[in-house]
């Protein structure tokens, strides 16, 4: 990791906080009248990388929102470090809020503000720095995504990737705990989309965040995987990691994981692996 | 029912857009862009709208006097009565209602969809208020609008009315002298302050809570500039009706 002259200790948050982790106890969320989640139950844990994959439709990106607390599920509860996000005052909602990071699918950026100011935004909202230590931040976090020269350009100026990296970087200038992402691989090329997801793994093992990320990747599952939620027509129809996936008989996982002869084949590889 | 949902979300929205304000440095800067793209941004076609309707409004008056025993000042008195009664507060904003009020609409709408507005609520910002608070403070500016399109449509007329042969100069100033009820102008600038709170606040209802996609977002900029331009004609209505009689 790059050096930074950057003190942490004046941020509103700090990364070493034990035990953090997300609880979901069965949730359910309707939209007129259609059932979309139909009582959801997982945890996710901290300092790993937690997948929530499935078809289009099976309720991926409601579930993420109904975390975020963009929807509020009408049965269940979710509970963050403990605490049930129903039950907090909306201060208190606000407050867990601004230690959450976002990574949206198309991004998300402010069309009227630059890169540099994108990644400040949050510090300037939220911190009482001054300018000269949030800039020091923002440059901070810029070169951790790998961005040293987009500081000027407009979003409209950079390509998906970079535009993807810097909403990496506007999710993690506040050091939060947890870090979220919806489908951060969709519309780039296979190189970048690992690269991307290197630097989402890295990130979450140098800050110890708990990661939830929404994907139909099959990449992203195989390589950064450390946890995987199987979502199927509302319900959660598997759980386990990236090895586990290898070896499970779960019909539906099997047949939307290994639904192209590629992954089959890594399967069999895999598994012959494991019994040489 | 869809109306009445709709009017009930449009007051909880207010209540929201006046709760958990936003750092004031940042507001501050919103405040100074929203002056410059709302205010700044529209004097060019207020300017160039009130001055000709204003020569409009002139020519039509002195056409229509036929009657000898009918003073040449009524011109001047009618282009002053027209333009500080109807025209320049009421007219205006409609015009306002279709430039700003779309522009308000389209660009909060195209937030909502590339979901820059989830971004701000996600990060623990209160988005109604960061969003709608800066445009309701800079359009409070709008009466100024109004106090220059009072002007310039006024020296239209005048124009129109003296470099068209239709009255001299001293007729139409004498008209604009007579009679002259200062509380008319008190009655116009309150008006003008309703319809700057409404031209704030009914587009960016439309934009924030629009679905769908960029085809959503033009509907969303039609229907908004649709009920703006309503409500101003209804509170024009009841604001005369509690005012001037």
């Amino acid at each position: 990791m790059d050096e930074c002259s950057y003190n942490f200790d004046k941020l509103p948050h700090h990364t070493i906080i034990i035990d953090v982790m997300i609880e979901v106890k069965n949730i359910k969320k309707s939209f007129d009248g259609v059932e979309i989640l139909k009582g959801i139950s997982t945890t996710f844990e901290k300092g790993k990388t937690n997948l929530v994959i499935g078809q289009s439709g099976s309720g991926k990106t409601v579930f993420l929102k109904s975390l975020l607390g963009l929807f509020t599920p009408e049965e269940g509860s979710i509970l963050f470090d403990g605490k049930d996000y129903k039950t907090l005052s909306d201060e208190q909602k606000r407050e867990l809020r601004t230690e959450m990071g976002m990574v949206f699918q198309g991004s998300a950026l402010f069309d009227s503000m630059t890169v540099s100011e994108n990644v400040m935004f949050p510090l300037r909202m939220f911190s009482n720095q001054p300018l000269s230590e949030m800039q020091d931040r923002v440059d901070f976090v810029l070169k951790r995504v790998n961005l040293i020269d987009a500081h000027h350009k407009y979003p409209a100026e950079t390509s998906g990737g970079m535009q993807k990296r810097v909403a990496i970087a506007r999710a993690i200038v506040m050091n939060p705990k947890y870090l979220f992402c919806d489908e951060p691989n969709s519309g780039l090329d296979p190189r970048t989309a690992i690269v991307i997801d290197n630097l989402i793994q890295e990130i979450t093992d140098e800050y110890n965040i708990t990661t939830v990320i929404n994907t139909h990747d099959m990449n992203s599952v195989m390589e950064i995987g450390e946890k995987i939620v199987f979502l199927k027509d509302g319900h959660k129809a598997w759980e386990g990691t990236n090895k586990e996936i290898f070896k499970t008989d779960n019909k539906s996982v099997t047949d939307f994981v290994y639904s192209s002869d590629l992954f089959k084949k890594v399967r069999e590889v895999y598994l012959k692996e494991l019994e040489d | 029912m869809i109306y009445l949902e709709n009017i009930g979300r449009y007051f909880l929205m207010l209540k929201g857009v006046f709760s958990k304000m936003t750092k004031w440095s940042m507001l501050r800067n919103l405040i100074f862009k929203e002056i410059d793209d709302l205010i700044i941004g529209s004097m060019g076609i207020v300017c160039f709208i009130s001055f000709f309707v204003g020569g409009v409004v002139a020519i039509q008056t002195a056409l229509n006097i036929n009657n000898p025993l009918i003073p040449k000042y009524l011109v001047g008195f009618a282009t002053r009565q027209s333009v500080i009664l109807e025209f320049a507060p009421t007219f205006i904003s409609i015009i306002m209602a279709g430039k700003v009020g779309s522009f308000i609409t389209s660009s909060i709408g195209t937030m909502r969809v590339t979901e820059q507005i989830d971004a701000l609520e996600v990060m623990g910002v209160n988005s109604l208020n960061y969003l709608i608070f800066p445009k309701i403070i800079a359009l409070s500016l709008y009466p100024f609008v109004i106090t220059i399109a009072m002007f310039l449509g006024i020296l239209g007329g005048w124009m129109a009315s003296i470099y068209g042969g239709f009255s001299t100069s001293a007729d139409f100033v004498q008209g604009l002298q007579i009679d002259f009820i200062p509380f008319h102008v008190t009655y116009a600038f309150v008006k003008t302050f309703v319809f700057s709170f409404i031209l704030a606040t009914i587009p960016s209802f439309y934009g924030y809570y629009m679905k769908g996609g960029a085809l959503e977002v033009g509907k969303a900029s039609t229907t908004a500039f649709v009920w703006t331009s309503v409500v101003i004609i209804l509170i024009n209505y009841l604001i005369t009706q509690l005012l001037l009689t």
